[in-house]
């Protein structure tokens, strides 16, 4: 039988692993696009498992709207990606350092 | 059981609605006035912000709080006072900016129409009811300011930047979206009125796990030590006229965050939040005061001061009193109106091919152009809260709201840090005045900015000489 908890269990581990990928990741941007999306992806199935335990559908309403703001944000994140290429012809994390202070 | 939904009863909505139409009307007249584009649409802009603002004065006044769309949208008259300051701020923000927009040859249509979502994004926080509403508000801002800090797109350093606001801002939304989720699930309901009534009493472990990722995200979206790592970077990197919108507008928005959030939905659990903001308001004065004396860029330096004032706002909410949150909503009005000024002068003091953003850049400015340092010096003493400047008024409110909660230490911590910050806010004065003058260019004249920048300065001036005035506002849409 699948309760509640190993939903929620599992909600938090996705989340930790993409919390962890963002920070312990140091060779590209576009694993960062991608640890960010399964963060989201981490937190719809939270809401929709708190939903489903609730019997109340606003949690699954909820995750339409986080995942059309999912997509939005990668389309930015690209785009701002694409700028910093053209700029530095890297996409490397570590090459990110000018700013300092 | 539903009302029905008629023109009267969605006319308290009437800023967002009119809003999102205008960003419409601005972006399709940027289409089609072609070569003229550049003349017609900040004007339209500034026009379109005046109209609003007559449009919320005239209609969507209420005299209490009224919920519609089944609770998902709330507007009272805080509401509506942070609403017109926004739009106030923004106009300023927009005016300060054209001559720097279009001495780089970034004054196009995009921007200011990503101004103007940013705006809906921030109206949208104001009047958000439940967690929904609430996150949808958050990302409309955040995904406008990450495309306006990337806006000059000729510059490495301002992507950089973009790019590091954007993965933290993401981090911090998903943080932001994980609290929600546990709240949602343990406190049964999306709405904040709800929310309020189901969540009271000692909080159990996973509720305060919930609460913690949203205070997180509250910290973030404020920049508040120890989530402060974009500020920086994202004000030193972006575009100068970028770093006046995100420092300034935005703010508004926080306080709205965290007062929606944390003090309307989660009252009835104030004790669990009040620690954890308390710990990261003593940090963010600290970091930011001390850290700032070692900058020798001045928007940098002016990013640390903003991660020091945020610790002050944030121990507003610390207080967890009404008079605690006037205090935090009087401070953040009097700081956005002291930095519109102060980065209004980095603005004006630049021009095409120079960015006067340097500590010293700023060297003899008084034997250059004595008027530009005095409105700079006004904003200086008045940012670190040497009376009889608004800033002054706005740290003593924080004072008193924390002595009246019992909170003697913090009040203790927080005079003690702010003396520090004195320091770097009066070598910008000493740099000025008594530094010999370079070779460095004059700035422009541009009449009608200086007179607006000099009309901000008097405010600073006048709002401290008569500290009433904004202070009863506050008490009145709090009460």
């Amino acid at each position: 039988m699948i309760t509640l908890q190993h939903m929620l269990t599992l909600s938090a581990i996705l989340f930790s692993l993409s919390i962890a990928g963002i920070f312990l990741n140091r060779k590209n941007v576009i694993l960062l696009l991608m640890c960010i999306e399964l963060m989201l992806l981490a937190v719809n199935f939270s809401f929709v498992s708190f939903s489903r335990y609730l019997g109340d559908l606003d949690g699954q309403v909820f995750v339409f709207f986080v995942l059309t703001v999912a997509a939005a944000e990668s389309a930015i994140g690209l785009a701002i990606l694409v700028v910093l290429f053209r700029e530095r012809r890297s996409i490397n994390v570590e090459d990110l350092d000018t700013l300092k202070g | 059981m539903t009302p029905t939904l008629t023109l009267e009863s969605v006319l308290p909505a009437l800023p967002e609605i009119y809003l999102a139409i205008a960003v419409c009307v601005v972006l399709l007249v940027d289409v089609f006035a072609g070569r003229a584009a550049p003349r017609v649409t900040p004007t339209l802009t500034l026009l379109v912000l005046a109209a609003g603002a007559a449009l919320l004065l005239a209609f969507a006044q209420v005299p209490s709080t009224v919920e519609l769309f089944s609770g998902m949208y709330v507007t009272d008259p805080l509401a509506n006072l942070l609403k017109l300051f926004a739009m106030l701020f923004v106009a300023v923000a927009l005016l300060y900016s054209r001559h720097y927009l279009e001495a780089r040859g970034l004054l196009k249509g995009e921007y200011y129409v990503l101004v103007l979502t940013a705006l809906l994004g921030i109206f949208v926080m104001i009047s958000a009811g439940s967690l929904l509403t609430l996150y949808i508000g958050v990302e409309l801002l955040a995904l406008s300011l990450y495309a306006l800090v990337a806006f000059d797109r000729d510059n490495g350093v301002a992507a950089e930047s973009a790019m590091k606001y954007f993965v933290l801002g993401a981090i911090a939304s998903g943080c932001l979206l994980y609290g929600m989720s546990l709240v949602y699930g343990l406190g049964g309901s999306l709405l904040f009125s709800e929310l309020a009534v189901a969540l009271q009493g000692p909080a159990s472990l996973g509720l305060i796990m919930g609460v913690v990722f949203l205070v997180v995200g509250v910290a973030f979206k404020f920049g508040a030590v120890p989530f402060h790592m974009w500020v920086p970077d994202v004000y030193h990197g972006a575009p100068s006229s970028v770093t006046l919108f995100v420092a300034t507008a935005p703010k508004i928005a926080s306080f709205a965050l965290a007062f929606r959030l944390l003090a309307g939905g989660l009252e009835g659990i104030s004790e669990s939040w009040t620690q954890m903001l308390a710990i990261v308001a003593v940090l963010s004065t600290l970091v930011g005061n001390v850290v700032a004396i070692a900058q020798t860029n001045l928007k940098r330096m002016l990013a640390y001061s903003a991660i020091g004032n945020v610790g002050f706002i944030l121990l507003g909410f610390v207080a967890g009193t009404e008079q605690g949150y006037e205090a935090a909503l009087y401070y953040t009005i009097a700081y956005v109106i002291m930095t519109l000024g102060s980065f209004g002068v980095i603005l004006l003091a630049s021009r095409a091919g120079f960015e006067a953003d340097e500590l010293d850049h700023f060297k003899g400015l008084h034997a250059r152009d004595p008027l530009l340092a005095l409105m700079m010096m006004c904003l200086m003493f008045s940012t670190a809260g040497i009376p009889p400047f608004v800033g002054f008024w706005a740290k003593l409110q924080i004072f008193e709201a924390l002595w009246t909660s019992d909170h003697l230490a913090l009040v203790v911590f927080a005079a003690a840090v702010s003396v520090i910050g004195v320091f770097y806010y009066l070598r910008v004065v000493k740099i000025m005045y008594f530094d010999a003058p370079g070779d460095l260019p004059t700035a422009e004249r541009h009449t009608g900015v200086r007179l607006a920048l000099g009309l901000n300065a008097l405010a600073v001036l006048v709002l401290g000489l008569f500290p009433q005035s904004l202070l009863s506002l506050c008490e009145q849409v709090l009460s």
